[in-house]
């Protein structure tokens, strides 16, 4: 056994009011720079719809994440190691800046610099590629809120069967809610495998996964292999970049800019222990179903006496045994159970889990003239109403109806019993225990789900100075600094989100070439 | 190839001929070198093959693979047509005919792959806005060498041995090159030679001299080492980089130096 330590995270769905605050503080953190117009580390998604990139999800195309192979061992969806090295010169696989989306920047000046005339001048956007008027045709989240739904979001990949004909021609009856993703910093990240020159790496400490910028090299092949599109390339440097789980915060015990900013307070952050041995294994498990289980027992019980023993043992200091065992994400993945990762098909075991929400049900009973407050209402419809449930089972669990229910129905309980308690009732335990909770579970649940504060949201154990080198946060330095030549005394440079079109070289850092 | 008579050729050789064919080789071949240690010092973050695909994928799809399986044929062809004395083809029995006819053969498809590839690659990089702007000087310094040079090969080749008469530059140009590196200089032995094949000659210098400030470096970046490692790398925060050092910069090179 050997034991590792990840920070991992659980957003509770049903919270999510898609406002866009976490993608557009991570933008405003890590992305605002010239070459990563385009990328988005942490993107909020209608569901249903496309995604973002369009169709990421559909890995017939895009050949995401793992597979298994012919004899059941695990292989890269997009080819083994020769043929990765064969299209080195032209990656058959990778998404064009068409199927993000293509960045715009408008003529801010023209609204202050315009003569007087008599009609009121707009500012017109820019393509920040070519610096050309152009139309915006499409975006990060084009069809929010299913804005233009019937249009587009027939191709959401996760609408196969014959159920989803039914979503696709009632969009507006059926059901929408909000995803946001970032990088899942996967315990089997394929992005890692698919990395030519080894520049991309997972954390022993705390399983957060990076690309060293000083070893990539631009082959892109991390990009194909992540299933959820969450490596970029850099357009001005060539190089590759993703989600870092803010490192530089999370070292310095905070929470990462999404989960820190988030207004519905849904994320959680906390330690989970795992048997790093036993990974490629429950990868490896073979029935898409059984993936979810596999992953779950790949997690280590933190109160077990003998797991501490071995990550003593492993080197895992105290302070982050303690914090493991006070982890809002072991008890919602593990103790309660009712997050689930997102499609964990891909075997890349995610470490980014989802409360699935509750809300498309609630709405189906609505709709159906029930009342949303009974829960055996509610209950009928999360066994009779198969829209809603078969396409969060394709989202949360390989299309296994009867785990999603499970939860769901978790939660209506939970809901119904805390509901009928606030209104001075006593609540009744027989619902609680149709899905095996007690009294007191529920109410802890409840705590953790609806009235958690920051510091039971968050429990991030700050990195240990002695064992590092160099912690990025402790040393008064930004990460994203420009590269180049040896940095001049006192004179930092900084890149920073000047609307140049492309990055000059380091001296003419703002030099913006039309 | 003993130093006496070469010493004697040497007195006989113009100055032109001196500048040429010794000073500017070994010039170029020094910046090449010195260049290359001191990118590789300096400038970790911009050692990458810049790739473009993201924005342009229709002409890069056939271009790349053209252009770079071609170059690999033809630096193949150049290392057995300039590094190989002919003595040694003979002595394993292949005629000189026989060499020729394969050389031209091979090196015709390899150079017109070349050609049409590099030809395509230029094309996006000056009729795609988005490519043309991410140009960058490095580039507008490779794109026409490489070019150049690749047309002043490939121009000589049908020249003189695929429509002309045919030409043996393994007993002259082939001399003088590895004249160079057993520090025997032999300027004389181009010095005769046609005049594509002097431009060729020297147009390629002044791309290895070139060579370690463009793209290029990403040559010596080729992932084979990735055949043989494992697919999962774990790094410890702590560890002290076995990669690559960052020589001049302040900076500690840890795991989480430049992480995005």
């Amino acid at each position: 056994m050997r034991v590792m330590a990840q920070i991992a995270m659980v957003m509770n769905l049903d919270k999510c009011i898609g406002c866009h605050t976490c993608s557009v503080t991570c933008k405003q953190t890590w992305s605002n720079r010239t070459g990563v117009e385009y990328a988005w580390f942490n993107n909020v998604e209608t569901k249903p719809g496309v995604g973002y990139p369009r169709r990421y999800e559909d890995q017939e195309q895009w050949k995401g994440g793992w597979m298994l192979d012919r004899r059941g061992r695990l292989v890269l969806r997009s080819g083994g190691r020769m043929k990765r090295l064969l299209s080195l010169f032209s990656n058959p696989d990778l998404p064009s800046i068409e199927d993000y989306y293509e960045p715009v920047t408008y003529d801010y000046d023209n609204l202050v610099n315009a003569p007087a005339q008599k009609d009121i001048p707009v500012a017109r956007p820019r393509s920040v590629l070519t610096g050309r008027p152009t139309a915006i045709t499409w975006g990060a989240n084009w069809e929010d809120g299913l804005g233009g739904a019937p249009e587009h979001a027939g191709g959401d990949p996760n609408l196969t069967g014959e159920w989803a004909e039914k979503v696709k021609f009632e969009f507006e009856q059926t059901f929408l809610f909000h995803l946001p993703r970032l990088c899942e910093h996967c315990l089997n990240p394929a992005c890692v495998s698919a990395c030519p020159s080894g520049a991309m790496y997972k954390r022993v400490e705390d399983g957060i996964v990076l690309v060293d910028q000083d070893r990539c090299r631009g082959w892109r092949m991390c990009v194909t292999a992540c299933p959820y599109k969450k490596v970029y390339v850099n357009h001005a440097t060539g190089k590759a970049e993703k989600c870092t789980f803010c490192f530089p915060r999370v070292e310095a015990g905070q929470p990462t800019v999404c989960s820190e900013t988030c207004v519905g307070r849904l994320r959680y952050l906390g330690l989970l222990l795992y048997d790093a041995d036993r990974v490629g294994e429950a990868a490896a498990t073979a029935d898409e179903h059984d993936l979810l289980d596999a992953q779950r027992g790949v997690f280590l019980d933190p109160h077990d006496p003998e797991i501490r023993a071995a990550a003593r043992e492993s080197g895992i200091p105290e302070d982050w045994l303690e914090a493991a065992r006070r982890s809002p994400v072991y008890d919602l993945v593990m103790r309660y159970k009712v997050a689930l990762p997102l499609h964990p098909e891909y075997r890349t075991m995610p470490m980014v889990w989802y409360v699935p929400p509750l809300s498309p049900v609630l709405d189906a009973v609505d709709a159906a003239g029930g009342d949303q407050d009974d829960p055996d209402h509610v209950f009928a419809a999360v066994t009779r109403l198969r829209i809603p449930l078969e396409y969060l089972a394709e989202l949360f669990t390989a299309g296994d109806t009867d785990v999603v229910a499970g939860v769901l129905m978790k939660l209506t309980a939970l809901r119904s019993f805390m509901r009928e308690r606030t209104l001075g009732e006593d609540g009744d335990e027989a619902v609680l225990k149709a899905v095996g909770l007690t009294t007191r579970e529920a109410e802890d649940l409840h705590r953790l789900l609806a009235v958690a504060k920051y510091a039971d949201r968050y429990v991030v154990p700050a990195a240990h100075k002695e064992d590092a080198a160099a912690l990025t946060a402790m040393e008064n330095r930004c990460p994203v600094e420009s590269s180049g030549e040896p940095v001049e005394a006192g004179g930092r440079r900084v890149m920073l989100g000047i609307p140049t079109l492309r990055r000059r070289t380091t001296e003419t850092a703002t030099g913006g070439h039309p | 190839m003993n130093a006496a008579p070469a010493s004697l050729a040497a007195a006989s050789t113009s100055g032109a001929d001196l500048l040429l064919w010794v000073a500017v080789p070994y010039i170029c071949l020094a910046v090449f070198v010195v260049g290359h240690v001191w990118r590789y010092r300096q400038d970790q973050f911009g050692w990458t093959s810049r790739t473009t695909q993201l924005l342009e994928h229709r002409w890069l799809r056939f271009g790349s693979p053209l252009f770079h399986v071609g170059a690999f044929m033809v630096i193949a062809g150049h290392v057995v047509g300039l590094a190989v004395p002919d003595s040694w083809t003979e002595a394993v029995g292949i005629t000189e005919h026989a060499y020729h006819t394969t050389a031209v053969w091979a090196g015709s498809v390899a150079g017109v792959a070349m050609v049409a590839g590099l030809g395509m690659l230029c094309a996006r990089r000056l009729l795609t806005r988005r490519i043309r702007l991410g140009t960058d000087r490095s580039d507008k310094v490779l794109f026409p060498l490489l070019s150049a040079t690749v047309v002043l090969g490939i121009t000589a080749t049908a020249a003189h041995n695929v429509f002309g008469a045919g030409y043996d530059y393994r007993s002259t140009v082939s001399v003088w090159f590895r004249g160079l590196f057993v520090l025997q200089p032999q300027p004389e032995a181009i010095a005769g030679a046609p005049l594509l094949f002097q431009l060729h000659a020297l147009s390629a210098f002044l791309l290895f001299a070139a060579w370690p400030f463009t793209r290029l470096v990403h040559v010596w970046s080729a992932p084979i080492g990735y055949l043989a490692r494992p697919y999962l790398v774990y790094r410890r925060r702590s560890a002290p980089v076995s990669a690559p050092t960052t020589g001049g910069r302040t900076r500690s090179a840890s795991g989480s130096g430049r992480a995005a």
